[in-house]
């Protein structure tokens, strides 16, 4: 992965005594509150219901173990030993003190990490496909530009104060993993019908109050042009969009309130002035930055291995675990693994910080010493031999990670909701626990087989409900928490915002209300059919019927 | 002591302000918002200005003054005596249109000075439009910041081509001064420094 150099260290230690005095200025009284706010949230820190939150920047997801070392670290020292890994693939610290940021910057910066720009209206950290340069239908590893990207927003004058947060996405693969329809800005990297790099740009995507799936504006930019092209497009959004309102000022607001054509007209209109600027990417520069992404020492392997295969036919809590979190490697003899931070009853994305080290122990043993962070919140091991799949298992498991949950129901999205976040309209983490409880059964997980379920305590969206197969909404009404249920969404290619179901319902509803969403779908279901599948065929009609056949709940409901 | 900030060939001290804003005079209507085009969105609040303002605004008839732009478009007439003996600059608000300040004049280096009116901090507006007035437009004379100026967006400023920059009355110039080199090498290309650092320095992987 991406190594520092010296001009990147002096940067991020320079942002630590930048910060540093922003702090002491605060605490001096020389900053008022509404001054420090643009500059704690240009650092991540959000003031919240409990504490400070502090979110530390993963960039694209990648992590060194060493890194994760020094997260655990913090996590116990400046927290309460644990930390929260987020969708956007960066880790949240809950409790810090205002006080110890700088500090904590400090120890970050010594393991090449930081928390510039994960929050405040700034360009945020660039995510990707966690199984990005493994992944079997990759057709470009997208880090080396994601990392060039990232050089590129880190501190760009121009866009320090956007109208709104901004968020981009990179992907490489056919199959997209890494949402870029619901970012401000998606690039899908191909290679064009000439084998050049190119890429597909998207805007105006994103969740939230106003969800919007982006549209494209450019079937084929040439990859040299990925900056200046993107800098048309945030200049025209920094001049244009909107800034009375906060929950109108995201872009995809403006290219729907100015249609894409005429979005595009004013984008290449800007483009013409800054196409072949010095801040175009010459080859050099990718060769350059490419090679920290290079494969790693992989040693020939046979495509199967008898103890593996063994193990699955003799264990089958470990061929359970396999069919869920292992996943297929462009290299034989190899796969990436996926490491549950779903265990059922615990808030989902939360690692302790003695799982930490364990995960950190287990990348230096068996993968190269790296790993990723999924936007799903779990971490993934990219490159596990499928000799040492056996071992892993065991650590995994004797260390909560193991939950052979991926991919279904119980491997909930869900925001810190109103445990932690004073926007909340609701909770969300008991709904996500109460809902692992009542499925607490892994036969009958696997049953269902995949579906994704969200959940968001309030409109912002941070767990994307719109685009979960089932989607949990947390609304106010009269001062009490109520749930919204939305079924049909998806993400991938296919993505689709879900629909409603109808009234909202109370939290002590919501475990059997998605268990009679997944009775329908059992008793409909064809052999071939997803969840999300049969909902498609037959729409929201026999779902709702029977989530409210029960006229008792439903009176208890209130229009939401 | 001077509140003023300039920046001259990239060294930065605290200088005397030999230039006067003239504001326009408070507005005797009640102003509508500007909604609807969609093309203009602006801040709530953003009002239009009124013949009226424009026709009451004093200008003071001696001295360097910096005049806003509604009011040098419509009464360059009165000023053109004074455009020669350089004592006019004018200043625009982020929601303004720059093509309307070029239009305004046969060529933009006959000002100067230009400065961009900050209502709010948060305002990132006027760094694209420092970029542009700079490499769009060429403008190479004085661009001043004034309005919300604090010394966390000097940097910006610093890269978005302003070379002066005036410390709102509450807070000290000279503690600000720091701020302008609050890094030493920065990533991307931006006005004060064209070239990205993948272009000035030799990276090694
Ligand atoms: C507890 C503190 C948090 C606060 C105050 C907060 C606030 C917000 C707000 C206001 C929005 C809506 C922005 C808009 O649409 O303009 C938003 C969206 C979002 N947040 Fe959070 N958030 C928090 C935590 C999180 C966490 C923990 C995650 C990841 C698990 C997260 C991920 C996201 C995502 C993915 C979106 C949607 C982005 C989009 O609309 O495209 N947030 N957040
Ligand atoms: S969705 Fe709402 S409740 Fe949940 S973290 Fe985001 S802002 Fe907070």
């Amino acid at each position: 992965m991406y190594k520092y150099d010296e001009i990147d260290q002096t940067l991020v230690d320079e942002r630590v005594a930048q910060y540093r005095d922003q702090t002491r200025r605060y605490l001096a009284g020389e900053l008022s509150e509404d001054e420090f706010r643009p500059l704690r949230l240009q650092n991540g820190l959000y003031i919240q219901r409990q504490a400070p939150m502090l979110r530390i920047a993963v960039p694209y997801g990648m992590l060194s173990s060493k890194q994760l070392h020094k997260l655990g670290d913090i996590a116990s020292k400046y927290d309460k030993g644990y930390g929260h890994f987020s969708t956007r693939q960066n880790l949240q610290l809950n409790w810090p003190k205002l006080e110890d940021v700088p500090e904590i910057l400090a120890e970050l910066a010594t393991v090449e990490m930081h928390a510039i720009q994960t929050s405040g209206n700034c360009i945020r950290n660039i995510t990707t496909d966690q199984f990005a340069g493994v992944a079997p239908d990759e057709m470009v590893d997208p880090r080396a530009m994601a990392e060039i990207m990232r050089q590129w927003s880190t501190f760009h004058p121009e866009f320090a104060l956007l109208p709104r947060k901004f968020k981009i996405a990179v992907s490489g693969t056919r199959d997209d993993r890494a949402v870029v329809q619901m970012h401000d800005i998606g690039m899908e990297f191909y290679k064009d019908s000439a084998n050049k790099l190119a890429i597909k740009v998207w805007v105006g995507g994103g969740l939230g109050r106003t969800p919007i799936l982006g549209t494209v504006i450019e079937e084929h930019l040439e990859w040299q042009h990925a900056l200046t092209y993107c800098e048309a497009i945030i200049r025209v959004y920094n001049l244009h969009g909107r800034r009375d309102n906060s929950y109108k000022a995201r872009i995809k607001i403006l290219v729907k309130a100015l249609g894409i054509e005429e979005f595009k007209r004013q984008v290449e209109a800007e483009w013409s002035h800054l196409k072949d600027a010095p801040n175009t990417i010459p080859e050099g520069e990718l060769e350059r930055v490419s090679k920290y992404f290079e494969a790693m020492p992989y040693e020939t392997l046979p495509t199967h291995d008898a103890g593996f295969d063994a193990a699955i036919a003799s264990n089958p809590a470990f061929a359970a675990w396999v069919k869920r979190s292992v996943h297929a490697h462009k290299i034989a003899g190899y796969r990436a693994v996926t490491l549950s931070l779903k265990p059922h009853g615990t808030a989902p994305g939360d690692a302790s910080s003695e799982q930490m080290h364990v995960v950190a122990d287990l990348a230096d043993q068996y993968s190269f010493g790296e790993l990723r962070v999924s936007h799903e919140q779990n971490l993934i091991l990219a490159d596990i031999k499928l000799s040492d799949l056996f071992a892993v298992w065991e650590k995994a498991r004797a260390n909560g990670l193991a939950t052979p949950n991926i991919g279904l129901l119980t491997d909930i999205i869900c925001c810190p909701g109103g445990d932690f976040c004073s926007l909340a309209n609701a909770k969300s983490i008991p709904i996500a626990t109460a809902i692992q409880m009542q499925f607490d059964n892994l036969d009958y997980l696997h049953d269902i087989g995949d579906i994704e379920l969200n959940i968001s305590g309030c409109m912002n969206a941070c767990g994307h409900h719109h685009v979960g197969h089932i989607g949990i909404l947390g609304v106010d009404k009269d001062g009490s928490e109520w749930y919204q249920v939305s079924i049909g969404g998806s993400q991938g290619n296919d993505a689709s915002l879900g629909s409603v179901i109808g009234p909202s319902f109370s939290a002590e509803e919501m475990p059997s209300v998605v268990q009679k969403l997944i009775d329908v779908y059992i008793q409909e279901r064809t052999p071939e059919e997803r969840f999300i599948d049969t909902v498609r065929r037959l729409g929201v009609a026999p779902f709702k019927a029977h989530v409210y056949a029960d006229k008792s709940t439903a009176k208890a409901g209130v229009a939401a | 002591m001077s509140n003023l900030i300039t920046l001259n060939n990239g060294v930065a001290s605290i200088s005397e302000n030999e230039w006067t804003v003239v504001k326009l005079p408070a507005s005797q209507v009640e102003e509508r918002k500007q909604a609807g085009k969609v093309v203009l969105f602006r801040l709530t609040g953003e009002k239009t200005v009124s013949a009226e303002q424009i026709a009451n605004t004093e200008i003071p008839s001696t001295g360097k003054v910096i005049v806003p732009l509604s009011v040098f478009i419509a009464r360059k007439a009165e000023l053109q005596d004074r455009m020669t003996s350089n004592e006019i600059g004018v200043w625009v608000d982020t929601h303004e249109i720059l093509e309307d300040l070029v239009a305004s004049v046969s060529d933009l280096n006959s000002l100067p000075i230009i400065a961009v009116h900050v209502e709010r901090f948060a305002d990132g507006r006027i760094f694209s439009l420092g970029t542009l007035l700079r490499s769009r437009y060429g403008f190479k004379n004085e661009l001043r910041a004034i309005g919300d100026v604090l010394r966390d967006q000097l940097y910006f400023f610093k890269r978005s081509g302003f070379t002066s920059y005036l410390i709102r009355a509450d807070r000290s110039a000279t503690e600000a001064l720091a701020s302008l080199n609050d890094f030493t090498n920065p990533y991307q290309g931006a006005v004060d420094e064209p070239r990205p650092v993948f272009k000035r320095y030799n990276r090694i992987a």
